[in-house]
Formats: structure tokens, sequence, C-alpha cells
């Protein structure tokens, strides 16, 4: 299984076998994620979009977490009517989920009703129930930066004990942790509060678009819907406001291409006033727009800016040497949706009748009214909270260490959430009697063992599906979620056998024609080879990596449909982008010269 | 350059004179009016023909014949196309015909190297939105001098009576006497490149955007079907080129010496070589859109780029008449509640 299976159709889940040597690694998922007998009867695909590498025992909690919200979404609060939620299976680190379609036509029908009730409640109230989200995300986040840092004195302080608190410590760790959980668990569900509707309200109008001109390309489409200003892009904004700032007050050369972020800090205070002055904007900057993953946000490694600020300061001297080079980083937004209105408007002329032209204004005033959230949501959610839980785990991980669980405070991440609860209750009960804890005897082995697993399964490439192929995909969530049709099967599993063995096909993303070097990028450390000109091949792109699009001539994808995040970002960008290849990463040979036809969806290898 | 009974110049003319110019002669007039670049040229009118005819009538009938013919009598109507062009061939054209055209071409000549005209059928009923007479009548390239022209018109309207001419009119049942012929005699573009446009997708019937069609040389090559043009779908209002086929060009269309075109093999360098710039595509896109804004529907249009000075001109431009004539479904009507569009995503079995 070293290389990726190209079956002519997709192997059986019972046909995929955890690797010789991981089976304990293997074991520790949780019982009901592994794959069962009776799952060779469906459908599954390997969720490479949201979970491309293997996921460390403790990053399942992201899937667990998601897809319970998602589910209880879809099916029981929104009831749409085809579809209920998606379950997950783990192997090798590797997720594959399978959605739960409604097919028996009278439960759709009543389904539909309910449907009706509820969400449609939702799109009538949109803007209300929206700023309602928005403050309920912020206590949230707010709630999740007030919990106290994990520790235990040597003593109860003395405050606590005069102020008869009535707990102790060991009970606050363990409150703590559950609060922790409990906080993740419930941003997911807020995740997906809107999230289904708004896809489908923008779906709706994308696809009458399609009807109503045929040849009209997707990311037209999306130009007339995408916003300017979603919270998505300004960490981005902000890093070319900071570029400015470093011109205006005249501390530019302090931004050295290969400098350090020590170096450039120290530099900038020998700066006076204006180093402080600048430093203080990067503060305000800091707050809260550098809470943004250099990755997807699920795993615990991708780390924020304000964790690791090398990633903005990186690019903010590349911001810097462009505004010296005479360019300007201004998005004109105001010309922007100028333009946007105008193309509204010319498409609309374009119908045929008045009736046309009523429903078109209907479904782009309803995409519209979504789209904010569309494109708002994930820095909330995957990028601002997902930090503020993955530290917090962090600081269990760097007290569980101390008191030698393991070495590094970083292993905390090999236990599951129920390990790692039974970790901190073992410490609370042993900070109570005063013994020692037992973990120092458990978990060193199995936190180094699970850790060797991760990077074997890293290795082995695995089936972008499972199962025999459905008929018809009807489920709305995957088909938006992952662009994931039967269309896109068929290309997935001829990948091997068509007339152009040179020629891959995907999702047109992003217009454009770019040719460069290809770059097979599929861990977050390795976004460091990127050369200028050079064309990502990953995965999956994703949106905060949107200073090196910059750098990049193109993108590529495995999976992602026009609605993917990255779909999203790369127009932004105007950076020619083909996604959803299936297997763009393993059918591309790091090095090769591609070239990538963003309006088309295809790529070609050019030898 | 006066018009005048016999001829009509582009910029005196337009299609609500379509009776006397005809379809072609209306429409190059309307595009010179649109300020669409045309080659220059004028209109020998209708009443040139029916003085023509007149004369051809008052020795044995004409007109009354052709409409005795029944529609699928195709022996006697061959026999009557053979009969009635040898007749246009040999009859003499009236002085005063004669003079017009001679004067109208010297006319045309004034100030420019008169290299040689188009001759082009423009027939009452041609390039009406709801019959397209595409192809039906003659049209004669890279005419050379006064009796050429005077010829080549003469044989335009012979062409009125060609089999497939007759046949064509027989099977809708036209009236004859309303059936007459104009002739447009205009400037050759020495076309660098030259194609067809239609303003809305020949394949979809999109009105979102434009396909192109063109290839090296005179736009016959095109329209005739002897070259693979190269393909481009351009986005009306986004300019988005979605779609760009560069083909292998084998030939191309040029004057030939003596006058009319000859099949001349593309030099193999420039045979898989786009035949238009990205720049020329959103050029010929904004004319497009200037003509189907001034006749208010999709529009099939035939176009060149002048060799030296590469500017794009108009060869003719008529109503889109298949997907114009389809009755589509609409795509879609408001809703009592907005909210029920989503059904479409959400509501089950698309």
């Amino acid at each position: 299984m070293n290389a990726l299976i190209k079956p002519k159709q997709f192997p059986l889940p019972s046909s995929l076998k955890v690797v010789p040597g991981t089976e304990r690694a293997q074991a520790a998922y949780p019982y009901y994620t592994q794959f069962s007998a009776a799952d060779d009867q469906r459908f599954w695909f390997y969720n490479s979009m949201h979970f491309p590498e293997p996921m460390s025992a403790f990053d399942m909690v992201t899937a667990e977490a998601a897809y319970c919200a998602l589910g209880a979404v879809n099916t029981r609060v929104h009831c749409l009517p085809t579809t209920l939620g998606i379950d997950h299976r783990i192997i090798n680190g590797r997720v594959y989920i399978g959605g739960n379609s409604v097919t028996d036509p009278a439960e759709i029908a009543a389904r539909l009703e309910e449907f009706k009730k509820r969400a449609f409640y939702y799109y009538e109230n949109w803007e209300r129930l929206y700023d309602q989200w928005r403050a309920k995300m912020l206590k949230l986040i707010e709630d999740a930066r007030s919990l106290p840092k994990p520790e235990l004195p040597e003593l109860e302080p003395l405050a606590n004990v005069h102020a008869g608190r009535g707990v102790a410590s060991n009970h606050i760790l363990f409150d703590t942790y559950q609060k922790t959980l409990e906080g993740y668990f419930r941003m997911w569900h807020h995740h997906f509060e809107f999230l289904l509707l708004g896809y489908g309200a923008y779906m709706t109008f994308f696809e009458f678009c399609k009807k109503a001109f045929p040849e009209i390309t997707d990311q037209t489409i999306a130009r007339m819907v995408a916003g300017f200003d979603a919270e998505i892009f300004r960490p981005d904004d902000e890093l070319r406001r900071l570029a400015r700032c470093a011109v205006e007050l005249g501390v530019d050369k302090s931004f050295q291409e290969h400098a350090s972020v020590d170096e450039i800090i120290a530099s900038l205070k020998l700066k006076g006033e204006a180093g402080r002055e600048w430093l203080q904007e990067l503060e305000t900057s800091r707050n809260p727009w550098f809470n943004i993953n250099v990755g997807d946000g699920f795993y615990h490694y991708h780390r924020a800016w304000n964790d690791d600020l090398s990633m903005p300061f990186a690019s903010l001297s590349a911001y810097v040497g462009r505004l010296n080079a005479g360019e300007s980083l201004h998005r004109p937004i105001e010309k922007l949706q100028a333009e946007r209105r105008q193309l509204i408007e010319d498409y609309r002329e374009l119908l045929a009748t008045a009736d046309e032209r009523a429903a078109y204004d209907q479904m782009i005033t309803l995409a519209h009214r979504v789209f904010p959230y569309v494109e708002g949501h994930k820095f909330y959610c995957e990028h601002w909270y997902t930090n503020l839980f993955f530290n917090k785990i962090r600081e269990f991980g760097g007290l569980l260490a101390a008191h030698g669980f393991f070495p590094d405070a970083e292993d905390v991440f090999q236990l599951t959430h129920y390990e790692l609860e039974s970790a901190v209750i073992d410490l609370m009960n042993a900070w109570s009697t005063g013994s020692q804890p037992r973990g120092p005897e458990h978990w060193p082995q199995l936190v180094a063992e699970r850790r060797a697993a991760l990077a074997v399964w890293a290795k082995h490439a695995t089936a972008p599906a499972l199962g025999a192929v459905p008929d018809v995909i009807d489920d709305p969530a995957i088909v938006m979620l992952w662009g994931i049709t039967r269309e896109s099967l068929d290309r997935w599993l001829c990948a091997d056998s068509g007339p152009n063995q040179d020629e891959i096909r995907g999702v047109a993303a992003c217009r454009g024609v770019a040719e460069g070097t290809a770059r097979i990028i599929t861990t977050v450390e390795q976004m460091s080879r990127l050369k200028k000109g050079d064309i990502l091949v990953c995965q999956i792109t994703n949106p905060t990596w949107a200073p090196i699009f910059d750098k990049i001539a193109g993108a590529v994808s495995d999976i992602g449909g026009s609605m993917s995040h990255a779909a999203i970002v790369a127009r932004e960008y105007g950076l020619p982008a083909v996604v959803g290849t299936g297997n763009g990463t393993t059918r591309i040979k790091d090095g090769q010269r591609i070239r990538v036809d963003g309006g088309r969806g295809v790529v070609t290898i050019l030898h | 350059m006066r018009s005048s009974a016999l001829v009509g110049w582009f910029a005196d003319i337009g299609l609500a004179d379509r009776l006397e110019v005809g379809g072609k002669g209306g429409n190059l007039g309307e595009l010179t009016h649109a300020g669409i670049q045309v080659p220059p040229g004028f209109v020998l009118k209708t009443a040139a023909f029916e003085r023509f005819i007149h004369a051809l009538e008052s020795e044995s009938p004409v007109r009354e014949r052709v409409e005795s013919l029944e529609a699928d009598d195709l022996g006697a109507m061959t026999a009557l196309s053979a009969q009635l062009r040898a007749r246009f061939a040999a009859a003499p054209l009236p002085a005063d015909v004669a003079d017009a055209i001679a004067s109208a071409y010297q006319e045309l000549g004034n100030g420019a190297a008169q290299s040689g005209v188009a001759v082009r059928s423009s027939a009452t009923t041609e390039d009406a939105s709801d019959a397209s007479f595409a192809g039906l009548q003659d049209t004669y390239l890279w005419v050379q001098g006064v009796q050429q022209a005077q010829d080549r018109v003469r044989s335009c309207w012979g062409s009125l009576y060609s089999v497939e001419s007759i046949s064509y009119r027989r099977k809708r049942n036209f009236k004859e006497k309303n059936v007459a012929m104009a002739v447009v005699v205009q400037t050759m573009v020495d076309a660098r490149t030259a194609g067809v446009m239609f303003t809305r997708s020949p394949l979809t019937g999109d009105r979102s955007v434009m396909t192109i069609e063109g290839s090296w040389g005179l736009g016959s090559a095109v329209v005739g079907g002897e070259v693979t043009p190269d393909r481009w779908v351009v986005g009306k209002i986004t300019g988005e080129i979605s779609v760009r086929e560069i083909s292998t060009k084998l030939i191309r269309h040029a004057a030939a010496a003596g006058g009319g075109i000859e099949s001349v093999r593309v030099p193999e360098d420039l045979q898989r070589v786009a035949c238009m710039s990205d720049e020329e595509i959103q050029t010929l896109r904004a004319i497009g859109r200037k003509v189907e804004r001034h006749y208010g529907r999709a529009q099939d249009i035939e176009w060149a780029v002048k060799r030296g000075s590469e500017e794009i001109l108009l060869l003719q431009s008529r109503p889109e008449t298949v997907w114009s004539a389809k009755e589509s479904a609409p795509v879609g009507q408001a809703a009592a509640d907005p909210s029920l569009h989503v059904l479409s995503i959400f509501g089950g079995r698309r």
C-alpha cells in the first residue's frame, strides 16, 4: 500500500488494513470510530479536505465535535429533507466519512415540512440571528479566555482559604478541563448553526445562474456573491496595514528579507519613538486578527500567528519590499463593490423575462444575506476559538509534563480527550492524597508508540474512497462541502486510464493559466520549500496561506468544490486554481513542470 | 457621394429601407449609423433590378412562371432555373443602371487605391430573423474594374433564380412579386484574419457569452467550412475567455490574380498560431456588444481584421435565428416566499 490505490472500484473498508506495528496506536481511537463489518455496505470517502495528515489521538476531537454538531443541525435542528448527519471512521490516522441520506419519499416529505418551519425562519431572520450568533461566539471566546491556567500549587493559596472558596485547586483543574472540552463541542454547534443554510442559499443562486447562463464560469458567479470585507481577509489586510505603517514611520529598513522576528523587533527597539509606535500598531493588529492559524485549525500544530510571529513577519517583509518597489497594497474595496453591483446588473439585463429577473433578484438577495456568515465564521471558529482551545490543552500538557507524565508538553496531543481526562484525574487524585501519580509509568511508552505510528501512517497513501459508489449523490452537505458528485468520483476512478495520462481534471476554482514547478506540500512545515513562481500542489489549500498566494503562480488541490474556502480565497487573490482533482498530490511529482488552467479545471503535466 | 433612386450609400440607408436595399444592405447601413466600422460601399437598389427584370418580362414572363412551380417539382424547377439564368446572363443592363454602377464604382475608388470590391447579393427576403437565407445567394470577392462589377451584379440577380433559391421560396410560398434583389458593392478588405461571431452561444443559447471563430485570410474559408478555425468563447460582460481552441489552419483564402479568390497554404510557422490576440478578441467583444445593443437582439456577425491597419471591420450582421426561435422554458420565477428557492438544493432529487 505504498502507492496510492488505483482501483476500478473503490476498495471495501474491510480490505483496508491497519499498518503492521501500529495496531496499538490504532486501538487508541474510540471504539465507535473503528471500521466494522457492516461498514462494507456503505460508501465512504477520505476527508483529506479537512484532515489531510494522519490525526493524532487528541486531534480526533475535532472530527468528533464537528460531526456531532453538523449531524445535530442537519438531522434534528433544521431537518434537512434528504440528509441526516455524517458518520466518521478512523484508520491509520485517516478520517473517512460517509453521509446518511434520507431516501424514503414519505420521510422526505415529512422532513420537508419541518425544514420549512425551521430553516425558513433562519432565512427570514438571518441578520438578527447572525448578530446574535456573533455575540454568542464572542461570549464563548471570552469564557475560554477567562479559564484559569491549569496549575497545582504546593498548598492551596491562603487567599482561597480565607475567602472560603470551598473547592481546592485540583477540582478547579478538573473543572477547567471539562469546560475547555465543553466549550469546544459548543463552538462546533455554533459553527454549523448557519453553515449548510448559508451554502445552500449560495448554491441556489449558483444553480440558477448555471441554468440561465449555461456557459457562465463558476468564478463569475462567485464574484457576484463574494464580499470584500469578511473577517477571514482581515489578518492579511492587517499585514498590509502594518507594512504601510512601517514605511510611513520610516522604520521599513528593519524588515530585511531574511531577518528573524527577534532581529526585526530588536532593530525596531533601536529606532526610538517610531519603532515603539510601530510595535504599538502591531499589538493593535494582534488582538484579535493574529488569532489565525497557519493551517486549517484542525491540528494542534497549526499554530496561530500570535504564537509564532515568523509567518506574518515573513509576509510583512515581503509587503514592505513591494511597497518600496512602488506597488500599492491597497485593496480598492469600494471599487470592487461597484464592479460587483455592475456585474449583477449586467447579468440581470441578459435574462429573458421579467419573471426570471424577479427570481434572480430574490436569489441574489438571499445569497448576499447569507454570505457574510459563509465568509466570516471561519475566523471566529476554526481560528480564534480553536487556537484558544489547543493552547489551553497545551497548558495541561505543560502541567502533566512537569509531573513526569511524558517528556514534552506537546505529547499531550497523543492522548485522546478521554485519556487526557483520566490523566487529569490521576493527577488531581495524587495531588490530593499526597502520593505519586501513576501516569509517569503509564504514558511515556504509549506516547512514543503513537508518535512513531503517526510517522509511519504519514508515509502511507490511502484510498480516496471506499465501498460501492452510489448511483446518485443527492446529499447537499457532501456536494457542497466536499464538492463530491457522481462525476468527481468517476473522475477519481478513471484517473489512471484516461486518454491523456498527463492531464488531471478537477473543479475550475479560479480562472487563469499558470505554468511553473510543482511543489507537493502535505504539511504546513513544508511550505517554506515554496519558491516564487512555484505551483502549490496540496491536499487542500488553506485560506490562511493567503500570504504565500502572492508568491506562488497557481494552486492544485486534491479536494474541494467551487465553494471550498480555498476556492473562495483563490478567487479573491486571482490565483489560477484547480481544486478537487482527487489525487493530484500523488499523480504529480515534486519538481515537475505543470500547467494549471483554472478556467477549465485542467492540470497538465509538461515533463 | 449622393444617393439616388438607383444607388444608396451606406450612410444614407437603414433597415427601414429594406424593400429597396435588401437585408444585407440595410444592415450595413444600420452598422454605419451605429458607429461600427464597415468597409465603405453602396447598394444598387432593387429599383435597378426591377428595371432589368421589367425589360425581361416584356419579352416573356419570369415571376409568374416561378410562382406557378410546384414546390416538389424539382425537374421543372431545374429547367426553369437554367432558362432564367441564361436570360439574365445574356440580357444587357439598362443604360442608366450601367451608368449608375460605373459612377458609384469610380466614387468608391476615390481616395484609396481600388484593389477590388465585393459584390454581394442583398435580397429583400434575406437576413430576416425568421428566414435565414444564409448562403443561398451569391457573393463575389475581389471583383476588379467596372466591367467585372457590372457582370457580377447580373450574376447576383441571376442567383435569385438558382434552384436552391427558388425551391426555398416555393416551400415557403413567398409571393414572387415581393422578391427582388439589391446588390451591395463594397471595398474589399485585405483580411489578415477573418471569421464569424455569435453574440450568444450557438451550442447552448447562453446569452452571456460570445463565440468567435476565425482563421487566417478571408472569412470565406471559415464560412465555407474549408478550414477548422480557431475558436474562443468569451464572457459578454466579464471579457473572460473561457475557451481558447487554437487549431491547425492549413489554408487561407486570398485574392487571386485577375479577380476572385484562391486557397493558399498557410506557412507552417503560422498554422498553429492564434489568428487573433486576446486584445483583438476583447475589441471584437466590445463591437459585438455594441451591435447587439443597437439591434436589441443576438447577432450573427462576419468580421475581418484589415491587414496593415489591423482595424476590425464588420462585413455583415444579422439576427441570430436558431435560439431566438426556440421556446425555452423559463429558468425560474419569483416565489411567494423567497426561501422556497432553496428547495432546489435541499428539496431532494434534482
